[in-house]
């Protein structure tokens, strides 16, 4: 990293973002001042069944890299700390990082409305976080304390939050989920777009076509993102798929292939895909191609098929957060510090909430029967013999 | 009120002399793991008859995401061993297609909780299939893979599928508990003619058995449908079948020291289901509890304990019956809700407690 950055930069320890006022140039060799925007290329898109896609270049001002970077920062940062409350066995179960796969939700939720909805697999901290669920939220979920988004009852496949419907554990069933979310933005008229998120291992599932089907069928605003990250558990995309173009696999529906490593790239095809769906065309499949950096999960070490150099490789060349940084350093739109601020306050930012994580309680086991009907009809449900009945108890406020 | 300790005999003192108890010796050559064993097994399988082959996601390459087919794809390669996409009712179909045509698959579901997504080639194509044709055509398949609960994984992964797939005529369904177990019946199960639902715990996987040189040996087969008396005992009939047994061991131990013992009867088999055992255990202790992981209603011990009431084996009771099962809710992930949500080994000492005290504060009235 430290070669990206230009040492004359390090010298400016502490200056503010200078505004340019004129237009703003692409190139610049003015070492010593940031500039108020820049803009970039984009690796170029595939298109299937599409005349046009996204932009090919985007504009971003400084404040908007800012914002990007301190959200691929702390994404990352959660993965690092899940993975330690793993090891310390806090987290219990199953736990799936997203570390490497950071470009793909921070540049679609930087790309996406307040009315929008999202729907993903297990994948999903980051997500939930990105959704509006504070990092205390995220976290004590994974540790299964009360003030976790699902009162420790969900465990970390299993996070909700506003227009967020999951964290889910099996695999593909969030896809059709997701095209009855968009049913219901048509429905209800209300000109929301629901992104579907699945894997490469998924896309081979069944009910991912028979939505697809009815999706192009009834027109709903549904954006398919197939997440390529390479591997479904032990499995290459090659050993899994009869045709790993993810993006063309919709056949009837338009499909656009992207740079998933490129959180200007995530971006633009969401600002695309969302004029898309809303312009009445019906559904969209998007293939983001990224990397997963961890085993599938903790317990999968992650290196029986496939090597430590490819996983090397991918982090010194394709990593979204560095590739990120070099492009908003390089391009004088951030300096250094304000960087390493942001990654002061992040580091701080998770690492207070992790203690929470930690620190809090359990709900009490009154709730092992709360909630499980929102209006129950018996007062009493039963428990592991006739002698321990369990009473359902109303936890969150009914309507 | 009146006891019903003398019973209406009904044959049931004849047929006590079938009788068998625990089919191993304690010559334990070695401990084995049940993983292993099941490993074992499928190995012997293949071996013994090249239409066998395994599929299902990650049993080749990765050795199987639980390790059980490890080794097999580098002895037996690409033909024999078959790592399928994500797609459960795609490989289901395919499996029960090629058993249509003779082959004996061994389908592999990474756990069952994902087999929902291919039971209707389970019960539409698999179960049903002999008996539409006529007989024409035999369904030599075999689903396997871990059920039930494992830790910390929450509502979607932690379920029990024994009482599901109990329902389904056509279907056998087997939960072993040892290892003995596992590799006797995992063979009965891929020489079967039927379709067999093989339910495995992944919490036992690890855990090492005692098996006897019999029980190594290649030719070892155990019968379907026939339970196993695990520990004998006079007082009081629990029955369970897979990790519930571990559980009900541990009580049956604790209860010993009370001075109250347990006949542990391990079913094997969830369908067909050994009742004689059952009754004729009951005829003896005169009282019934079931252990089960799944949830109550219309579970395992809920059939257990029609077919009781629909028997003789109903005089013979001294108290109710009860089921110890696991708690009316989706499984918490939250490790005290989970704990609370199945059964533990104090909840059948309770239970038996509670059965075997019932009686007494009965006969005191
Ligand atoms: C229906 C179903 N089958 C199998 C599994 C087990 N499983 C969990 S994740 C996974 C791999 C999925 O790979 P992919 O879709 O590429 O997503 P990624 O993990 O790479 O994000 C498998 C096989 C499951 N949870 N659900
Ligand atoms: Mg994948």
């Amino acid at each position: 990293m430290s070669k990206l950055i230009p040492s004359a930069a390090k010298l400016l320890s502490g200056t503010s973002i200078t505004k340019a006022a004129g237009p703003v140039a692409t190139t610049s060799n003015a070492k010593y001042s940031t500039k108020s925007e820049s803009t970039f290329e984009i690796k170029p898109y595939k298109l299937h069944k599409l005349d046009k896609g996204p932009a090919q270049s985007a504009t971003l001002t400084a404040e908007d890299a800012l914002k990007l970077y301190e959200k691929l920062a702390t994404l990352r940062r959660i993965e690092t700390a899940s993975g330690n409350l793993y090891k310390e066995k806090i987290i219990r179960g199953f736990c799936h990082l997203y570390s490497g796969q950071e470009a793909v939700a921070v540049g679609m939720r930087a790309a996406m409305r307040e009315v929008d909805s999202v729907i993903t697999a297990y994948r999903c901290h980051g997500w939930t976080h990105l959704m509006g669920v504070s990092l205390v939220g995220v976290l004590s979920e994974l540790t299964g304390r009360r003030t976790g988004c699902s009162r420790g009852k969900g465990g970390s496949m299993h996070l909700y939050g506003r227009n967020f419907y999951g964290g889910n554990g099996i695999v593909g069933a969030q896809v059709p989920l997701g095209a009855g979310l968009a049913f219901a933005h048509k429905y209800r008229g209300d000109g929301g777009v629901t992104f579907a998120l699945y894997g490469d291992g998924a896309a081979n599932q069944g009910q991912l076509f028979e939505a697809y089907n009815m999706a192009k069928l009834w027109d709903l605003p549904c954006v398919f993102v197939c997440e390529n990250n390479g591997y479904g558990m032990g499995t290459s995309v090659d050993r899994a798929s009869a045709s790993s173009d993810y993006y063309s696999r919709g056949d009837y529906i338009p499909g656009i292939w992207v740079d998933g490593m490129d959180v200007i790239a995530t971006r633009e095809a969401t600002r695309f895909a969302i004029d898309y769906c809303t312009s009445g065309k019906g559904p969209l499949v998007m293939e983001m191609e990224t990397y997963r950096y961890s085993g599938h999960s903790m317990s999968d070490p992650g290196t029986s098929y496939r090597t430590r150099d490819e996983v090397q490789e991918v982090r010194q060349t394709r990593d979204p957060i560095t590739s990120f940084k070099e492009k908003i350093l390089s391009n004088e739109l951030v300096t250094p510090d304000q960087l390493k601020e942001i990654d002061t306050q992040v580091r701080k930012e998770v690492d207070e909430a992790t203690k929470v994580s930690k620190s809090e309680p359990e709900v009490g086991v009154e709730e092992l029967a709360g909630d499980i009907y929102y209006s129950s009809l018996e007062p009493q449900i039963r428990g592991v013999t006739p002698a321990a009945p369990l009473r359902h108890v109303e936890v969150v406020a009914r309507k | 009120m009146a006891l019903k300790s003398s019973p209406v005999l009904f044959g049931l003192l004849a047929r006590l002399s079938r009788r068998s108890f625990s089919t191993s010796k304690a010559l334990a050559s070695k401990p084995v793991t049940v993983r292993d064993a099941l490993n074992q097994a499928i190995d012997e399988e293949m071996e013994r008859d090249d239409k066998v082959f395994v599929l299902g996601e990650e049993v080749a390459q990765y050795d199987g995401a639980y390790k059980v087919t490890r080794g097999l794809w580098k002895k037996y390669g690409d033909k024999r061993v078959i790592d399928t996409p994500i797609t459960e009712i795609g490989f289901a179909g395919i499996a029960v297609g090629a058993a249509f045509a003779g082959l004996r698959p061994i389908c592999e579901f990474m756990t069952f909780n994902f087999s929902m997504q291919a039971i209707d080639h389970i019960i539409n194509s698999a179960a049903k299939t002999f008996y539409m044709s006529a007989g024409a055509v035999p369904v030599p398949v075999v689903f396997r893979g871990p059920n039930g609960a494992a830790a910390g994984v929450a509502a979607q992964h932690s379920q029990c599928f024994g009482a599901w797939y109990g329902h389904c005529p056509g279907l056998k369904v087997l939960m072993p508990y040892s290892s003995e177990d596992a590799k006797g019946l995992l063979k009965a199960a891929i020489r079967d003619n039927d379709p067999v639902v093989f339910l495995e715990d992944e919490i036992l996987y690890g855990m090492p058995f005692p098996m006897s040189d019999e029980a190594l040996a290649p030719d070892f087969v155990l019968p379907i449908g026939k339970a196993k008396i695990e520990r004998p005992g006079n007082h009081i009939t629990v029955v369970c079948a897979g990790k519930a047994t571990d559980t009900a061991l541990q009580a049956a131990n604790e209860l010993s020291g009370k001075g109250i013992e347990c006949e542990v009867i391990n079913l094997r088999s969830i369908r067909p289901m050994d009742f004689d055992t059952i009754a004729q255990s009951v005829a003896k202790t005169h009282h019934l509890i079931t252990v089960e992981q799944g949830w109550p209603q219309s579970g395992i011990g809920a059939e257990i304990c029609a077919r009781v009431m629909e028997s003789p084996t109903f005089f013979e009771l001294d108290a109710p019956a009860w089921r110890v099962s696991g708690a009316d809710v989706p499984m918490p992930y939250a490790r005290a809700l989970e704990a609370l949500a199945l059964p533990r080994a104090a909840d059948v000492v309770a239970a038996a407690a509670a059965v075997i005290g019932n009686k007494i504060a009965e006969a005191a009235n």
